[in-house]
């Protein structure tokens, strides 16, 4: 019973073309989410890193091997990781293996990859090496080496730069692993920044109205509101702000789904004023070698699977995390898992997500988080949203393309 | 057969699979599979002893699956605890949420029963949210350091055979339940619970002993869950799919047979290991949608109803 | 606690309750008054939401006209759907249960059929009043949760009224209680439950609409609201619409306070937790008979 994905058909039949020389595919193992509430996310990914596989391919193939993805359903369910690695590497051989999207499902799979030593290339996990402190494990999202602290500093930073500098802040977000491990970094930034919390709450991932928190953040009259939410509630929380008209001098933070285009054109001119954490924006001061080739070869093949039209959020990143691998690969010259995190380690790479370099525990050496604002959006189309001025990049100093506007409640329209 | 033979054939079988396998097999998705398949024998033979052979639907399976998980990684973090003595705590606190559970049947019956157990889960989840000592939402790393115990090559292997034994002995313990006098007082609430309690069953006594297996058992089977995934969140252990599948196969097997949920949960529960590696994401759910749909239609009484339907009643009614 | 906050928690919670009745306000019938217990519902939900989402993107169309519009479709496939049920399910005798089963293996493969048509990226819906909120005093009223609210408590007050005025009405309170009766009045208890369960899930397709201009939605959404559409029903009384606001607007209210004074995270706990100690005390639901 070994049937295989059409898509993993697909690149069989490419490897058949280039069998001419006798290679045995280089086969790189995962586990996606592919349905499941982040099922979108996932497939946006699987995408990009079917581009490179096609895009190696047609180049020869690495170490003069055909690249074949072979790739599992994870469900958006931790519990089906575990067997989908032992699967990749036990019986399907792979030579490589990457990660699924997010940290539920990266850690699970890291003792897999300890016990069998292998290098681990992750997408987008916020940290949960903290425990494992596995050295041949990588991460991509371009947080810092302490990613809880690097995703959220960002929004305090622009905060200081307010005249009168802000005083007091309220933090919410939802019950869930990362908007609580961002929480968690905002508080630190807090507390450095010496704002003084007066509102600290959660709430569950099944909130429908979002109405009542914010009134009640209201009712403390914050400077700051910072924001960890994942897409839904992101939504709910953004149009609940409008609704009840939030009088807050700066509004937004690690706002998960703000970046796809589903929300992006939904929301429309409610996200207006809105300072929120982003990964690329279609700034001119915003310019990683490929990355706009990138883009418009991915949002065409996108658009025709109903994928996040846009591309602005993972797909690059899960481009960029293979180039890394392939790019080790090529150096090392072989499989050897020892001599790839070493090579990783030690070597800065060149990505469609610009420059990339490793810390020891594996996050970007330097943290590259883009805090932006919206403004200008006039409709819920998706083209103005390809074009620059609407998200204009406030922190980091280096990638500003303008600066914040303030206060929140008057720049909301 | 007597069930002291029975239970020591059943375990003396655990004990040679997961020996010959170990020394066999040599790669870790066998037993990373099989594990999950075993998990789901425990989980849906302790929801039939309280919902085939006693008739109070437990919606809740997942609240007790956390109830054993959550109270090893207490353990875990208290003072690194040996598994051994996990699963017993885990089984523990969880029979004693089952046998809270059963003073609620004095009061509530059939759906009202169902939807309060599914209240009771929804309540547990957010406590296990807003536990931060667990990890709250951002869920609880369990660390296996060194090398795996008694000989094991990896800690699948070790987790594989303590999962074999254990539905070993919650296979032994629901046939016990079944053919002694309990399974029959059982069956006899089942059937009609205002009849029987007339007739002089100890109705809560017997019902009590009912929801404190079920549920200690549910609770054992989630007592490996954090060393077997290493990281634990609520959304996770709380997951439908225990609920779903702990009803499902039971269903599928056959309902008022020991025998049944085995069948069903080997079934249902390897249909998906395998259609989870063999075919693409979408056609995996539909199939076990659809094998649910065809199964409950044209096997009544499930498989055990098939083999059985000459032999003897498959079930009273 | 300040006045306003009061007074906008209070109608929060109402607004929300208006919702809640519209997703439960159908298992209320297909559960309490025709004892099948269909879990699918709320991939029904899903399903309204999908379509009203298409025909908002594609024509422009208005949520709540393409649920209206729509609804005789999936009055339809609730006949369907109930013809099938009772073939193999009911007519042979056997338990719920094995109903249970089924309508989960539905729930699935609704759920697997909305991924492979249309993806499974977030869906949502554009509608002028979506933007717009109404300030009464220092009372908020959001039209994205008002509108929702009004055709809620509308469709749920004249289900009420058709199911108490009607003869038919009456037919299917007493499907649940006498079937021999109704028999040897000449009335076709199948047709009677047909008809009722279709009306069960014309009814999701309208919530899922209103779902939909409340928040954005994707296939797997529906599993969310299993407990609540089951909670809400059982809070207020089996069988009874009645009852079913009455539990809607508890929940609604507690969950509105709750977030607004205590912390919404506790929300949840609250509700079913007030479920758990309403089915302890009376076991029958508020309004139960």
């Amino acid at each position: 019973m070994d049937r295989r994905h059409p898509s993993v058909a697909a690149a069989l039949a490419l490897a058949v073309s280039f069998s001419a020389v006798a290679q045995e595919p280089l086969k790189i193992g995962f586990s996606m989410s592919l349905t499941g509430p982040l099922g979108g996310n996932g497939r946006a990914a699987l995408l990009a890193m079917q581009m490179w596989a096609e895009d190696v391919n047609t180049k020869g193939g690495l170490l003069g091997r055909p690249i074949r993805l072979v790739y599992y359903d994870d469900q958006t369910n931790p519990a089906n990781v575990p067997g989908l690695y032992t699967k990749l590497l036990d019986i399907d051989k792979v030579d490589l293996i990457v990660s699924s999207y997010g940290t539920n499902v990266i850690a699970p799979a890291i003792p897999i990859a300890m016990q069998r030593k292998m290098a681990f290339m992750t997408l987008f996990g916020t940290n949960p090496n903290a425990k494992f402190k596995y050295d041949r494990y990588f991460q991509i999202m371009p947080n810092g080496p302490d990613p809880a602290v690097g995703l959220t500093k960002g929004f305090f930073e622009v905060a200081m730069t307010m005249d009168p500098k802000p005083k007091t802040v309220a933090l919410v977000g939802a019950d869930a692993e990362y908007p609580h491990a961002a929480l968690e970094g905002a508080r630190t930034n807090v507390k450095a920044a010496g704002l003084q919390v007066l509102y600290d709450k959660t709430y569950p991932m099944s909130t429908t109205d979002f109405t009542p928190i914010v009134r009640a953040i209201q009712a403390t009259n914050p400077d700051l509101v910072f924001v960890a939410s994942y897409p839904p509630d992101s939504a709910g929380i953004v149009r609940a702000a409008n609704e009840v008209a939030l009088k807050t001098r700066q509004f937004g933070g690690a706002m998960i789904g703000v970046q796809y285009a589903t929300l992006k054109t939904q929301l429309g001119p409610l996200l207006n004023g809105v300072v929120a954490w982003e990964v690329y924006a279609p700034e001119p001061t915003i310019k990683f070698p490929g990355v706009e080739e990138f883009l418009a070869r991915y949002q065409p093949l996108a658009a025709a699977q109903q994928l996040d039209p846009l591309g602005f959020f993972l797909p690059p990143y899960a481009y960029a995390m293979m180039q890394i691998v392939g790019e080790a690969v090529q150096r090392v010259g072989k499989i050897d898992q020892a001599k790839i995190a070493e090579d990783i380690h030690s070597h800065e790479f060149t990505t469609v997500v610009g420059n990339v370099r490793f810390a020891k525990n594996g996050e970007w050496a330097e943290g590259r988080p883009l805090y932006v604002q919206y403004r200008g959006i006039r409709g819920n189309g998706l083209e103005e949203w390809k074009k620059p001025g609407h998200e204009v990049v406030l922190w980091p100093a280096r990638w500003k393309s303008g600066d914040l506007l303030h206060p929140y409640d008057q720049h909301r329209k | 057969m007597k069930t002291s033979s029975f239970t020591a054939i059943a375990l003396c079988t655990a004990l040679l699979v997961a020996g010959t396998t170990s020394a066999l097999v040599t790669n870790d998705y066998f037993f990373s599979a099989s594990y999950t398949v075993l998990q789901f024998v425990v989980l849906a033979t302790a929801w039939n002893i309280l919902g085939g052979f006693t008739g109070y639907v437990n919606f809740g399976s997942a609240a007790f699956f956390a109830l054993g998980a959550y109270s090893s990684i207490v353990l875990d973090k208290l003072f690194e605890a040996p598994i051994t003595l996990s699963i017993l705590s885990g089984t523990a606190v969880a029979a004693l949420v089952g046998l809270g559970m059963g003073y609620l049947t004095l009061r509530l019956r059939g759906v009202f029963f169902a939807i309060a157990t599914l209240a009771f889960a929804e309540v547990l989840f957010t406590f296990v949210v807003n536990w931060d000592y667990v990890g709250g939402a951002r869920g609880a790393y369990v660390v296996l350091q060194g090398r795996p115990p008694l000989g094991f090559r990896s800690f699948v292997q070790f987790l594989f055979a303590i999962m074999a034994l254990m539905a070993a002995g919650a296979v032994a313990i629901a046939r016990f339940v079944q053919t002694s006098t309990l399974g029959l007082g059982l069956a006899a609430i089942r059937d009609d619970e205002v009849a029987a309690e007339c007739s002089g069953v100890p109705t809560l006594r017997l019902k009590l002993v009912s929801t404190t297996v079920s549920g200690g058992l549910m609770g054992m089977a989630g007592a490996t869950f954090p060393y077997f995934l290493s990281y634990v969140e609520p959304h996770g252990v709380f997951s439908l799919s225990y609920a779903v599948n702990s009803i499902a196969m039971p269903l599928i097997g056959g309902m008022y047979d020991w025998a049944g949920p085995v069948i069903g949960a080997l079934l249902l529960g390897g249909l998906q290991q395998v259609l989870q590696v063999n075919v693409s994401a979408d056609w995996n759910l539909f199939l076990v949608g659809a094998l649910l749909v065809v199964f409950v239609t044209i096997a009544p009484h499930g498989i055990m109803g098939w083999t059985f339907r000459r032999g003897r009643r498959a079930r009273p009614t | 606690m300040s006045g306003p906050l009061f007074a906008n928690a209070l109608v929060s919670g109402l607004l929300l309750a208006g919702f809640y009745a519209a997703v439960s306000v159908g298992i209320s019938i297909a559960f309490g008054m025709l004892d099948v217990v269909n879990i699918a519902h709320p991939a029904f939900i899903i399903l309204g939401s999908y379509a009203a989402s298409i025909a908002n993107a594609s024509m422009g169309a208005d949520p709540i006209v393409t649920a209206v519009a729509l609804s005789p479709a999936f009055f339809a496939l609730g006949l369907l759907l109930y013809r099938f049920y009772h073939a193999t399910f009911e007519r042979r005798g056997r338990e719920p249960l094995r109903g249970l089963a089924f309508f989960f293996g539905i729930l699935f493969v609704t759920e697997v059929a909305l991924i492979l048509a249309f993806g499974v990226d977030y869906r949502s819906v554009t509608a002028r009043y979506i933007g717009t909120t109404w300030r009464l005093g220092t009372v908020d009223l959001p039209l994205r949760l008002f509108v929702p609210f009004v055709v809620s408590v509308a469709m749920t007050l004249s289900l009420q009224v058709f199911l108490s005025r009607t003869f038919f009405g009456r037919a299917v309170l007493a499907v649940g209680q006498d079937q021999l009766a109704l028999q040897l009045m000449g009335v076709d208890p199948v047709r009677i439950k047909q008809i009722a369960f279709g009306i069960s899930i014309a009814t999701a397709g309208v919530a899922g609409a209103l779902l939909v201009i409340i928040q954005p939605v994707q296939p797997s959404l529906g599993r969310e609201y299993i407990g609540l559409v089951f909670a809400i029903p059982v809070l207020g009384g089996m069988g009874s619409i009645a009852g079913t606001l009455a539990g809607a607007a508890i929940l609604g209210v507690a969950t509105s306070f709750t977030a607004t004074f205590f912390g919404p995270s506790w929300a949840p706990a609250v509700s079913f937790g007030l479920l758990l100690f309403a089915l302890a005390f009376r076991p029958s639901g508020l309004f139960g008979r």
